[in-house]
């Protein structure tokens, strides 16, 4: 491999233009998949991030009450005219071994019993439609970070203390220590008091949250001992679908992932990551199309020489390296180059750019660009290579 | 008559070589040679152009294939091996020079010299590079080893040409023209090194000219006319 090596680098160095000219072509394709890919994964992480921010990656509830219908005999045909059973409030069974359950379970980092069910608030005049959502502050801290969002008061819930959304504190006219009356239905009602103001950036949660703790929740939503949702966070937040399948499987109850509840959240992921793909595809098919034409070109103007080398016992299969090695050193070294000036491009966005979101540059990223592009210079140099290879010596030799 | 120690280096039976086989313009340029070359020989080939001499050469050469007959190089039967194996064969067994010194821009005078141990061997060995200057000094060029092609006369790229040819102490020289492109004074330096290194490694040298000044002073003169040899003359020196 010396050999082949050796002419491929002299060959390079002696067409210095040309290997220039072609190296800034690739680094310039490089530089942009490196930062485009950058970009959108920070965008996406920004994305989830905020998602995630006010949701649990999945939700555990009762499953859906169906009707059951008697086992038939074999062969029977049978008509059902079914009307759907209504959906009441329901608590999980056995909560507590299913939340003992999935605190241990390997892929889930938090669990969050919770009581969450609907309910008016009233002051004054004013009466709003809430949900009531009963909770375990430390746990529930870990699904979500309540305590950052809280903009007066304090998150305390308990002996007659809620936490309510900014919205609902603006409708409802209540401040920190105000008071507030609950109304569930068949004349439950609580008294509270105004404890904390949040305000987790989502106008819907904001007007509707209400935040007690699970024992008021309970007796409020006539649920005593009783959850009726189990939040959870898991380790990788893409595998959250896999995760509430075995879950969903383990427990018989239903699970379901941030990802399921935000189909056309997930569809605009994919279909960004799919147009960065594309654009880093032809990117590298106009960057290989590059190292191809510039190499058939040397091919040519090296005919003679390659027909000399034949002639003085170069195999068929060193020729082929020589030009292979060739694509593959132009890939490398414009690759190296590219990620760099990528890398330069997005301390310019993190350091000067609008500063909405955090551009993370991994070096897996680089490493992948410059493989990518290794790859792809040797592939491309293949039918470059097949001809030098393949010149007849004779011809090569008598080549003007 | 040829000496005892005198080996055959190659031989040349019923060679045919046509082009464009098959094809209504079929057309055979040379018709059926035979040829034995010894290790001692030093023989021109002449003849006018068209003759087919580079055709002939180039077979000799292993470079391009006899359309009938065999070629013996070395006591090896060439018709049946494939290019991997004649690529290794005309490594080994022969060196050429070409009218246009064909030497490798990109690597200096020593590392043209050394390019076809480089080839088969890989990365020179001390012994590589002292073979190798040697020869360079043989051939006068002693002080230019790092020189570039470019920084060369004619007469020099052609003798660092015949230093390359020599490298693999080949048991056959092949010269396409060797003096074409020089003039008459180089001419003849580069003529009295093949004939040096004909006498002082025993290596058969052919080479085809078309000066007979040259052709006049080789031992062996072979002719070829419109494919098929007229003359093949020794005479002692």
């Amino acid at each position: 491999m010396w050999i082949e090596s050796t002419i491929a680098m002299r060959f390079l160095r002696e067409g210095r233009t040309q290997t220039l000219l072609i190296v800034t072509g690739i680094s310039v394709g490089v530089a942009v998949i490196v930062f485009i890919t950058a970009l959108i994964q920070g965008l996406q992480n920004n994305i989830v991030a905020r998602t995630l921010g006010t949701q649990a990656h999945i939700r555990v509830e009762p499953p859906d009450e169906t009707n059951r219908l008697a086992p038939l005999p074999d062969g029977t045909l049978r008509l059902v005219l079914e009307t759907r059973r209504a959906q009441r409030l329901r608590s999980i069974n056995n909560w507590q071994q299913v939340q003992a359950t999935l605190d241990a379970h390997p892929d889930v980092v938090a669990v969050s019993p919770l009581v969450s069910g609907p309910a008016f608030a009233l002051r004054g005049n004013a009466r709003e439609s809430v949900a009531v959502v009963g909770m375990d502050p430390p746990r529930y801290q870990r699904i979500i970070p309540l305590g950052e969002d809280i903009v007066a008061g304090q998150l305390r819930v308990g002996a007659g203390d809620a936490l309510i959304g900014r919205a609902l504190a603006d409708n409802l006219g209540a401040g920190v220590g105000d008071k507030f009356r609950l109304e569930a239905g068949d004349d439950r009602t609580a008294q509270l008091n105004v404890a904390g103001i949040f305000e987790l950036g989502v106008r819907e949660l904001d007007e509707r949250y209400v935040y007690l703790d699970l024992k008021q929740a309970q007796s409020l939503l006539d649920l005593p001992g009783g959850v009726t949702v189990i939040d959870l966070t898991v380790r990788d937040i893409f595998g959250a679908d896999a995760v509430a399948g075995r879950i969903g499987a383990l427990t018989g109850l239903k699970a379901e992932s941030w990802m399921q509840t935000n189909t056309q959240l997930m569809n605009a992921l994919r279909s960004q990551s799919l147009s960065t793909s594309m654009i880093s595809f032809f990117v590298a098919v106009s960057v290989a199309f590059g190292i191809a034409s510039v190499l058939s070109i040397s091919v040519v103007q090296r005919t003679r020489q390659i027909g000399i080398l034949r002639a003085m016992g170069t195999r068929q299969k060193q020729m082929l390296k020589v030009f292979l090695v060739q694509g593959a050193v132009l890939g490398l070294f414009g690759s190296a180059i590219g990620s760099m000036a990528g890398y330069g491009l997005v301390w310019v966005f993190n350091t000067l750019g609008p500063g909405l979101f955090e551009v993370p540059l991994s070096p897996t990223l680089v490493l992948a660009a410059v493989a990518l592009a290794t790859v792809t210079g040797t592939l491309a140099a293949a039918i470059p290579a097949r001809r030098a290879a393949r010149l007849d010596p004779v011809v090569a030799i008598r080549h003007a | 008559m040829p000496e005892r120690d005198d080996e055959e280096v190659l031989r040349l039976t019923g060679l045919r070589k046509s082009y464009n086989v098959g094809l209504p313009t079929e057309v055979e340029v040379l018709h059926g040679l035979d040829l034995s070359i010894h290790r001692h020989d030093f023989a021109a080939l002449i003849g006018p152009s068209g003759s087919g001499k580079s055709t002939l050469l180039n077979i000799l050469g292993l470079l391009d294939s006899p359309t009938a007959g065999e070629l013996v190089l070395l006591g090896r039967p060439t018709r049946e091996l494939d290019d991997e194996a004649r690529t290794a064969l005309r490594a080994s067994a022969l060196g050429f020079v070409f009218q246009f010194h064909h030497l490798i821009p990109a690597f200096t005078a020593l590392e043209n010299v050394m390019m076809p141990l480089m080839i088969a061997q890989g990365r020179p060995s001390r012994q590589t590079v002292e073979v190798a200057q040697q020869l360079l000094h043989q051939v006068g060029l002693g002080d230019f080893t790092a020189r570039r092609p470019d920084e060369l006369s004619g007469g020099q790229q052609q003798r660092v040409a015949i230093a390359r040819a020599l490298v693999t102490r080949p048991a056959l020289l092949l010269a396409d023209e060797p003096t074409g492109n020089l003039d008459t004074h180089t001419a003849a330096e580069v003529f009295e090194l093949f004939r040096r290194f004909n006498r002082e490694f025993g290596c058969a040298v052919l080479l085809v000219t078309h000066d007979p000044r040259l052709s006049d002073t080789c031992d062996r003169v072979i002719r070829l006319v419109d494919g098929a040899i007229v003359e093949d003359t020794r005479r002692s020196s």
